[in-house]
């Protein structure tokens, strides 16, 4: 490999910061993804606690049950990477002020679960943060289809988006789709935030 | 006179809003983030904004799920 190329990967990531809103299965699995890629700080935003149902598709795990998710990540992160910066808000996101914790990010990653609020806090961070890139998952639900899933590029929200799922409210929640959209948030940010990989 | 809608071709409508255009296509999603040539419409303004001419609309449906 192009040892320059990965050099300054690196120096990048180490000086950039992604927001998570949500620590569910899109959050956790985004946030550790970031965390090995070599990301230098994370904002982490939650005010839920680990429940068992949750370890179905969320990076937790058994001891953490009945903890905040901000705690328990911070827990598995410091023992992937305990370099990494983070900044952890163990607060609901209300409507109205839902950019706060996120005006210093380079990237913005929307891992919210209701459909109503993931609409409001986009609308939020595009109209108060203009310029700040969002990148929002939609179509999460269900199993099989991986190749449905695309990104649609909307000025500065990238969504990750298959059109045809169905909400979670009618289907099921399950571990690999929804780290593959994870992950494909947290991809996003990389190029987002390195470029384009040539 | 025509605008493009998600890729698709369709005529242009004098005066007609984003709530028009989305009832028009049929689009009944309960949640929707719409753009007009890459601006944000809020979902309060739906009943306002019209579509200007020439333009490319943006729909995309907000799914629960994460």
């Amino acid at each position: 490999m192009d040892k320059s190329k990965s050099e300054k990967i690196k120096e990048k990531l180490s000086k950039s910061t992604v927001g998570i809103a949500g620590l569910g299965g899109l959050g956790s699995n985004a946030a550790v993804a970031l965390t090995r890629a070599g990301i230098g700080r994370l904002v982490l935003v939650d005010f839920d606690t680990v429940e068992k149902s949750n370890l179905g598709r969320q990076y937790y795990f058994l001891e953490h049950i009945g903890k905040t998710k901000v705690d328990s990540l911070k827990e598995i992160i410091g023992k992937i990477n305990p370099k990494v910066d983070l900044i952890m808000h163990n607060i609901k996101l209300e409507k109205g002020s839902m950019e706060k914790p996120f005006k210093d990010v380079d990237v913005v990653i929307e891992a919210l679960d209701n459909a109503e609020t993931k609409t409001t806090f986009i609308e939020e961070i595009l109209s108060k943060l203009p310029g700040k890139p969002v990148v929002a998952a939609s179509g999460v639900a269900g199993y099989g289809h991986s190749d449905r899933i695309t990104t649609k590029r909307l000025g500065k929200l990238y969504m990750c988006y298959d059109g045809e799922a169905k909400s979670s409210d009618n289907d099921v929640l399950m571990a690999p789709r929804v780290a593959i959209m994870a992950n494909w948030e947290a991809n996003t940010a990389l190029e987002i935030i390195l470029g384009e990989d040539k | 006179m025509s605008i493009e809608v998600n890729g698709k071709v369709v005529d242009w409508v004098e005066n007609e809003t984003v709530k028009d255009l989305l009832k028009r296509m049929r689009y009944t999603f309960p949640l929707v983030v719409v753009k007009i040539n890459d601006s944000l419409i809020p979902r309060k303004d739906f009943s306002e904004v019209t579509i200007p001419n020439d333009s490319k609309v943006a729909v995309i449906h907000m799914i629960s799920g994460g």
